[in-house]
């Protein structure tokens, strides 16, 4: 003879199975990844010391296992990111390159292609000229 | 990936259509020429007189192509009435811009310092505030976001349109940043509308993105069969579009999309700040109309409530927090917020089929407004004392005695912004409301009347100020403005005054042109 | 009825209003630039405005004669008004009835314009006062000229802004601006009925031209004509000072003599006259209005000459014998009928003799030195022989003894009054009678105390004083005018009695003469005269020699006529009085109620956006947030309102 709780069960499945069935299983999942969470954090602290207070190095930045150098609110130089944004212009540059690769030996495009990727390339080559008149290329 | 020719072909593109934003982006890549290699006592002439060359020739171009109405660079732009309507205007109120940017008597080498990154209070940064041959970098960046507006206005798909907005974006948030005097407000205004526009951009692709996903185009003739054919989930839908309307909603000052633009305009240099309430106004509210009439017409309904709350909220908050301003450029900039608001009301007046009068007045609007908010700013630039521009109202008590003229001259423009009839404020705001009366939008209508009155009482506080106070120790001088400011000032208020005497040419030509192509 | 249209020489009709209308605006524009010759530009145009007028006159007697031998020339000048159903065209009718208003503007005006360049030769506003001067002649031809009642009504607040113009001519003075004011508020109450009055035929006939209102009228409802009767004899009060808008006439005389001469003795005042005359299809196409406009006109021809009989002001006895004579014209055109002619006849000729007395009263105040109180002149006959003797002949013309021009245009009036049918003949009549022996008996008074009898001079600056005046002839400008008006005073009367009659007649479509009649003709002119003299020999006996002076006590009668039997008390406790609390009730509800709802509102506002203002803080990270914020909202509410 099967017991009251067996059946609650059985009829839980079944209607798994059923209109809400996938929602269930969300439920299931939400419920098993909260299962986890208090888990892990559970074990954590059974597991760890319980040293309460401030220990040296506790509010220290992480960088990468090293001891961090200077303070954590430093001013990056402005020439990385004038460096940086010229980068940019030419990783884009080249990613329309690629495709115009592909297509300007196709019948049709030839010559039309070539001197729109001209130009293309000419305004972008003009910004780099600019930035060279200007100075900025120079790192001092 | 195989490649059939069929799928590739290269797509025709109407050049002489184009033409006028091709002009404006030439003659700003030849501006960067200038800007490289001519010498500095040059730059100016130059400069300025390629800008005045470009955008004349842009107007006559648009002019020429006045009744072109197709799509182009494979779908990708629409040159059709509201477009060319829209980019003429951009060219004209560019023109009477430029004027003000130009202005050199009223400060020694103009308003502008050549680069805007230099961190404000150093010794770098002092030097370049006292050179008095630099600064023309801002007229290849004024052609480039006038180009970009161009674009954004006629942009036949939203990648187009993302890129024209961020190419008419960008040259503005340098502009900021240009002010020759009080560096530090500037750059902080620079910075401010950069990281916001930024964020504003981000939401727009990411509306694009969702958009892409329910309709599988970006071509808005397309996104527009998808609406009624596509069976993906409208949540898509409905969260891009409303993604893409913060987007825009964002460049057009809406409320609660509005928070950059007191600081910014009181930041930016004056004379870009009359650029930006005139054209970016112009250019937002252009691509809002394109999206909402032409990509998501079908759609429009839904869109009723949730733009209308917007609007009335652009119009209450816009005019209440004009009340306690104590800046001029902060109170034209919350005024610029509640005529957003009224724009809005002109949006949405999409009176059905075949009846454009919502389109036709909105874009009178833009017109109307433009030419007022540049020949405010431009007022703006000439009350000065020996620190700069003297924007803090309690300075300006007492001007009418100073400066009759001008005073009177500012009197008048603040007549038009509240909307007294014989004024160009009048003729747009009835046009505007008259066409949302017909589209049944009485609400948004009443409320545009309420929020008016408010309006009128700082617009009329100043006019006290300005008339009925003595002028105090401090009340600053007003300079004799140079040939360029006179010219925009009196394009300006000639055309407010026109505009309310005779609207009807203008009128006419904007309800002819008001039919977009899909 | 319907007018001929204008040709020929008729057809410039428009230049009498034009000529002095630019030289008013000359005279106004050029400002202090026409000083030296201002006046005589002033004089000049009026004076080619009558040459014009008798012109026109003549040219207007060569029209063959229509209908009922009515001659009339309209001029239609251009579409003054076309909204919706109501056309109104700038229109100009001249027939004998302006005619004759056109000659006696222009001619009288002229003499006065004349007058005035010796009168005000020493006032620094001379150039001003022609301006205004010439506006009101402009005015008073386009009132009598108009074909319609829109042009002239315009017409009539024209006169009517002149008038205000010119009794406040000496804005520096306090009393001169109060009658200013006074003349305008209750011509004001006047206008309102002249206007409904138009607003009443625009409604019930469409249209406010006289054409087509006089030819309506006869199909038009009684109560509909009596209404406008009314309406109409309320604006032709206002402006002529009758009863019971007569309070402001004798306060109008703050302004300068030839003012009150020309505009409220001559022309202005008359306009109700005229007016009344002009709707004589629409008065005698009903009785009860004829009737209500007798009773106005005999009511105020008692009231001005029992007040006249108190005054010791010389302008303020000739004001309200100027209420009082208006009041005759007015018992005139009541009667109707050949009446309405008679009423004109009077008009023109109180034009010559009260302009005549009016100039003849400056004249004493200019030798004076601008006394004018009655009861410090005297003697003045030796000084001042021209004067005297003019102003002789207008006392006499306007007690009516013959032959002067008063015997021939009152008498008629009070026969025709006695010849009312009814009881109401007699009531009206006795009215007139009794008022011809007053008027005989203050203008009799007027004239001994300020010609005869001992010398009681006084300076006007110091009233009790020793007297510092040396009275003197005025020079030729003035006297000639003065000689000019005498003429009219001594002969028009006898000239005008029957060809003005004739003339008039076809405008009032002919009325057959009276036949029953009460009293024959001879017994009502030998009764007048009778009255006349016993007023006259009264008031003779009683200031042959003099009089206080100072105002002594009296009885009620004489000190109800001193407060101008109590009009203006009544009009300060009827209408000023409410009017006040009634203003301070709506300045307190205002205060209160409306300035504390809007002030309220304006705090709210002030306080939301003091409130709103704090959420610009200028950190960028809270606009962010505020950005996301909205974002959510605008996505939320998007998804609501489409899915939802």
């Amino acid at each position: 003879m099967r017991s009251t709780g067996m059946r609650l069960i059985v009829g839980t499945l079944r209607c798994m199975r059923g209109y809400l069935g996938s929602y269930a299983t969300l439920g299931l999942l939400l419920v098993v990844g909260a299962a986890a969470l208090t888990g892990a954090f559970g074990v954590n602290r059974l597991l760890r010391p319980g040293r309460p207070g401030d220990p040296a190095g506790k509010f220290a930045n992480y960088e990468c296992g090293l001891d961090p150098v200077g303070g954590d609110w430093a001013q990056v130089q402005i020439r990385y990111y004038l460096y940086a944004y010229l980068y940019v212009l030419f990783a884009v540059e080249s990613v329309f390159l690629f495709p115009w690769a592909v297509v300007f030996a196709l019948p049709g495009f030839g010559r039309t292609a070539v001197v729109e990727m001209g130009i293309f390339v000419g305004v972008l080559a003009l910004g780099l000229l600019y930035a060279w008149r200007k100075r900025v290329l120079r790192w001092t | 990936m195989i490649l059939t020719q069929e799928a590739l072909k290269l797509p025709q593109i109407n050049y002489v259509a184009l033409s006028p934003m091709l002009i404006l982006f030439g003659a700003a890549t030849v501006g960067v020429l200038v800007e490289a290699f001519a010498g500095r006592g040059r730059r100016y002439p130059v400069q300025l007189g390629l800008s005045l060359v470009s955008l004349v020739a842009a107007l006559v171009m648009v002019v020429r192509v006045a009744h072109t109405r197709e799509l182009t660079a494979g779908g990708a732009v629409a040159v059709d009435g509201p477009a060319l309507f829209l980019e003429g205007t951009l060219a004209v109120l560019g023109i009477v811009a430029l004027l003000l940017v130009a202005e050199r008597s009223l400060e020694p080498g103009g308003p502008f310092v050549a680069v805007a990154a230099v961190t404000a209070g150093t010794e770098a940064d002092r030097v370049q505030a006292q050179r008095r041959d630099a600064g023309t970098e801002v007229y290849p960046l004024l052609l480039f976001a006038l180009g970009g507006m161009m674009l954004f206005v006629s942009a036949n798909d939203l990648l187009t349109m993302f890129v024209a907005l961020e190419v008419f974006s960008l040259p503005l948030y340098l502009m900021c940043g240009l002010a020759r005097r009080r560096r530090l407000l500037s750059q902080e205004a620079a910075l401010k509308y950069f990281l916001l526009g930024a964020f504003a951009s981000a939401f727009f692709l990411f509306g694009i993105a969702m958009i892409y996903g329910y309709a599988g185009q970006i071509n808005f003739a397309a996104i527009h069969e998808a609406i009624q054919s596509s069976t993906n989930d409208r949540i898509l839908l409905y969260l891009g579009l409303a993604l893409l309307a913060i987007g825009l909603l964002f460049k057009a000052a809406a409320v609660p999309f509005h928070v950059w633009t007191p600081d910014v305009y009181q930041g930016a240099p004056t004379p870009v700040t009359a650029f930006m309430a005139a054209c970016t106004k112009v250019a937002a509210f252009g691509a809002l109309l394109r999206v909402i009439y032409v990509a998501f017409e079908r759609t429009a309904w839904d869109l009723r409530l949730v733009i209308g709350g917007i609007a009335v909220l652009t119009m209450v908050v816009g005019s209440v927090l004009a009340v306690t301003q104590t800046d001029i450029k902060r109170l034209l900039a919350y005024s610029s917020i509640a005529n957003a608001g009224y724009l809005l009301v002109g949006v949405l007046a999409v009176g059905g089929n075949g009846n454009h009068d919502g389109l036709a007045s909105s874009m009178f609007y833009l017109v109307a407004y433009g030419f007022s908010v540049v020949a405010a700013f431009g007022v703006v630039t000439l009350v000065r004392d020996a620190d700069g521009e003297a924007t803090h109202l309690s300075r300006w008590a007492g001007l009418g005695r100073r400066s009759p003229l001008y005073a009177g001259l500012f009197t008048f423009l603040l007549l038009a912004f509240a909307g007294i009839p014989l004024t160009s404020g009048f003729t747009s705001k009835f046009a505007v409301f008259g066409a949302a009366l017909a589209s049944g939008q009485a609400w948004l209508v009443v409320l545009g009347a309420i929020t008016s009155v408010i309006l009128a009482f700082p617009y009329l506080r100043v006019v006290v100020l300005v008339w009925l106070s003595e002028p105090g120790e401090n009340t600053p001088t007003v300079s004799i403005p140079g040939a360029l400011t006179s010219a925009a000032l009196a394009i300006g208020a000639l055309a407010t005054l026109l505009l309310g005497i005779a609207p009807q040419p203008l009128l006419d030509l904007s309800s002819r042109a008001a039919e977009f192509v899909r | 009825m319907h007018y001929a249209t204008a040709s020929g020489t008729l057809s410039s009709v428009w230049l009498l209003i034009a000529i002095p209308l630019a030289s008013a605006a000359i005279l106004l524009l050029l400002g202090r630039r026409a000083d030296r010759w201002g006046h005589w530009l002033g004089v000049g145009s009026v004076f080619v405005a009558f040459i014009l007028g008798l012109v026109y006159f003549f040219a207007l007697r060569g029209l063959p004669a229509g209908p009922g031998s009515y001659r009339g020339a309209d001029r239609t000048l251009f579409t003054f008004l076309d909204v919706g159903k109501l056309k109104v065209t700038f229109g100009l009718l001249f027939d004998p009835l302006s005619a004759i208003f056109v000659l006696l503007i222009t001619g009288v005006g002229f003499l006065i314009h004349l007058y005035a360049v010796g009168y005000m030769a020493d006032d620094p506003g001379r150039r001003r006062f022609f301006g205004y001067f010439n506006l009101f002649v402009a005015a008073m031809l386009t009132l009598v000229l108009g074909d319609n009642y829109l042009i002239t009504f315009i017409g009539w607040e024209g006169v009517g802004l002149a008038s205000y113009l010119l009794i406040a001519f000496w804005f520096d003075r306090p009393s001169a601006t109060t009658a200013g004011k006074k003349a305008f508020i209750m011509n004001r109450v006047g206008d309102v009925g002249l206007l409904t009055a138009m607003f009443l035929m625009f409604a019930a006939f469409g249209s406010v031209s006289f054409s087509d209102v006089f030819g309506a009228v006869g199909r038009a409802g009684s109560t509909t004509v009596l209404m406008l009767g009314l309406l109409l004899l309320l604006g032709a009060c206002g402006k002529s000072g009758q009863f019971p808008l007569q309070a402001w006439l004798p306060d109008a005389m703050e302004g300068p003599t030839p003012v009150s001469a020309l505009i409220h003795a001559a022309t202005m005042v008359t306009a109700g006259v005229y007016l009344i005359a002009r709707s004589n299809p629409i008065f005698s196409a009903n009785l009860a209005a004829q009737t209500v406009v007798v009773a106005v006109g005999a009511f105020t021809l008692m009231i001005g000459a029992i007040i006249g009989c108190a005054k010791d002001d010389i302008k303020r006895v000739l004001a309200w014998s100027t209420v009082s004579q208006i009041g005759y014209m007015f018992l005139g055109v009541g009667l109707g009928g050949v009446a309405y002619a008679l009423a004109l006849i009077h008009l023109l000729a109180h034009g010559f003799f009260k302009a005549g007395l009016f100039l003849g009263a400056g004249s004493v105040m200019h030798a004076m030195n601008d006394q004018t109180d009655i009861r410090r002149f005297g003697g003045l006959w030796r000084y001042m022989r021209i004067t005297w003797v003019t102003f002789g002949l207008a006392w006499l013309a306007i007690l009516g003894i013959p032959p002067l021009s008063g015997f021939f245009s009152k008498d008629p009036i009070i026969e025709a009054a006695f010849n009312r049918a009814g009881w109401s003949g007699w009531l009206f009549g006795t009215a007139a009678l009794v008022g011809a022996g007053l008027t005989a008996f203050y203008m009799t008074r007027l004239f001994v105390l300020t010609f005869h009898g001992p010398k009681r001079w006084t300076d006007a600056e110091t009233p009790g004083g020793p007297a510092a005046v040396h009275p003197h002839e005025s020079p030729p400008v003035m006297t000639v005018p003065l000689i000019l008006l005498g003429i009219g005073s001594l002969a028009a009367g006898a000239l005008m009695a029957t060809p003005v009659k004739d003339w008039l007649l076809p405008v009032f479509n002919n009325p057959a003469e009276e036949t029953a009649s009460h009293l024959s003709t001879l017994t009502v002119t030998l009764l007048t005269l009778l009255v006349v003299l016993v007023g006259a020999g009264v008031a003779v006996a009683l200031f042959r020699t003099g009089t206080e002076l100072v105002e002594q006590p009296a009885g009620p009668v004489v000190t109800a006529a001193r407060r101008n039997l109590y009009g203006d008390a009544v009009n300060e406790a009827l209408f000023e009085k409410p009017g006040l609390y009634l203003t301070r009730a709506l300045v307190y509800l205002d205060g209160k109620g409306i300035d504390g709802l809007v002030n309220g509102l304006a705090a709210a506002v002030g306080g939301g956006s003091g409130r709103l203002r704090r959420t610009q803080t200028g950190f960028v990270r809270t606009y962010a947030l505020s950005m996301l914020g909205g974002a959510l909202l605008v996505v939320a509410a998007m998804l609501v309102v489409t899915l939802g």
